[in-house]
């Protein structure tokens, strides 16, 4: 051990240096330490010691006697050891303390992530830990942009949700409904616009579907919703319907899971080329870079595909709305609104109701 | 261009395609689907695949591939065939087709 006198600086808490008071820091500390097998050693070797000063608790004057006939060094190595422990445990103390301080400050600006978060209008969990925080809507400007855009859409939408509500349950003439049925269908295909350049912006992000809430992003496919899907949903709502109507609508549920079809099989391809570039070669990392860029090309072909997919959600919008009478495709959109609109609810339901573990 | 033009008139569906492409696939699968087995012409296995590429831009093609022809006449690309589908009008266009691809 080094020269007791750099050592020997008596701390705040202890007036005079007596190796009892040293022990008594020890205990406060024990809960805090983050290395224990030293703490363990220490430990040891006072308990060792301990058993050698309680001899001497009878008075400080008896136990200084009998140590003044022990070799000196011994009594010095002990107390520098003591010093030395107490001194690694505090700044164990201090780092622990530190990492607290940063942790809270870390929560508070979380917060006021989230805080910021809903009041554009996203869907976040309810606790942090249910984190759909996995965008990188902070870091890239164009899903920052989108995000904000979304969270006004889905609010655009509602008022169209309810305003359609109103106009279908009061007399108003079919002119006047034809607006608002294609004030609704271009709210849609506004989407699909905000989605083609946020597509640029980071495909795999607008794929993900964390832009919209968890249940929805159940019924994802290929960055949004399933058309033949659509169809079905909206059937039972549209009712009566012409012969013609119902023969017209089946040839389009038809057409559009032909379609879906074809386009699914196409990702599953792209899938499998994109993991084959990936995987060629991966020994031998002289190719590394050829081989990011290989698959970077591919990449490319994802953003076309969620432009395909949206342009079939488009065109299945357009269709239904050519078949339909003005009061019938008003019906439907509104039954549309309201689907995605309960998909929302019980998304922002569920996770701010965690199920107990049973 | 007359490479292009001669093979669709050769054939009754023909797909000009890349091999990479996925959205070709996806588009000779859709055909599958519905009965008819067009032509697939890979141009990234031709040596003019440069020279192909632009003449299917400049006949208004946005792919440039997959280019889609019926009967001789340039359809579109998948933009183009999904709307004719989903309007009901790609079948009536490939159905002179659907048997004679079953005696091939």
């Amino acid at each position: 051990m080094n020269s007791a006198s750099t050592q020997f600086v008596p701390s705040r808490r202890m007036g005079i240096h007596e190796p009892i008071h040293q022990m008594a820091m020890w205990g406060d500390f024990k809960g805090l330490d983050t290395s224990p097998p030293m703490i363990l050693e220490v430990e040891a070797k006072l308990d060792n010691q301990s058993e050698d000063t309680s001899h001497g608790i009878d008075g400080p004057s008896n136990k200084y006697d009998q140590e003044a006939s022990k070799p000196a060094d011994k009594v010095l190595r002990r107390l520098a050891q003591n010093r030395e422990a107490a001194r690694k445990s505090r700044l164990r103390k201090k780092a622990y303390v530190q990492q607290l301080e940063n942790s809270k400050v870390r929560l508070i600006q979380l917060e006021q992530e989230l805080d910021r978060a809903r009041r554009q209008g996203l869907h976040v969990g309810g606790a942090l830990d249910n984190s759909q925080l996995g965008y990188s809507g902070t870091t890239n400007p164009g899903i920052a942009t989108f995000e904000m855009e979304y969270g006004r859409w889905v609010e655009e939408q509602n008022r169209q949700i309810s305003d359609l509500k109103n106009a279908l349950h009061s007399d108003i003439g079919d002119v006047e409904l034809r607006l608002f049925v294609e004030s609704g269908m271009r709210h849609y295909f506004d989407l699909f616009t905000m989605k083609a350049t946020a597509a640029r912006s980071d495909v795999f992000y607008l794929m993900s579907g964390m832009w919209k809430t968890a249940a929805e992003r159940f019924f994802f496919w290929i960055g949004g919703f399933r058309p033949s899907e659509l169809l079905k949903v909206l059937l039972p709502h549209l009712e009566p319907l012409s012969e013609q109507q119902r023969l017209d609508l089946c040839n389009l549920g038809q057409s559009c899971q032909q379609a879906e079809d074809a386009l699914s099989q196409g990702m599953e391809k792209l899938h499998q080329i994109i993991a084959e570039t990936i995987a060629a070669r991966l020994l031998g990392d002289e190719n590394y870079y050829q081989q990011i860029g290989a698959a970077y090309e591919k990449l490319d072909a994802l953003v076309r595909f969620v432009g395909q997919a949206d342009h079939l959600r488009q065109e299945t919008l357009q269709q239904i709305s050519r078949i339909l009478t003005t009061r019938q495709a008003a019906r439907g959109l509104l039954a549309l609104g309201m689907y995605f609109q309960r998909l929302r609810d019980l998304s922002s339901h569920w996770s701010s109701h965690p199920r107990e573990s049973t | 261009m007359e490479k292009i033009v001669k093979l669709a008139s050769e054939n009754g569906i023909l797909i000009m395609s890349k091999s990479s492409c996925c959205l070709c696939y996806a588009v000779q699968m859709l055909f599958q689907d519905l009965g008819v087995h067009p032509l697939i012409y890979e141009i990234d296995h031709d040596p003019e695949e440069k020279e192909i590429e632009k003449a299917l831009v400049r006949m208004g093609c946005s792919g440039p591939v997959p280019a889609v022809f019926i009967g001789g006449k340039l359809v579109g690309s998948t933009n183009e065939v999904m709307s004719l589908h989903l309007s009901g009008s790609l079948i009536p266009l490939i159905t002179p087709y659907q048997a004679l691809s079953n005696v091939k």
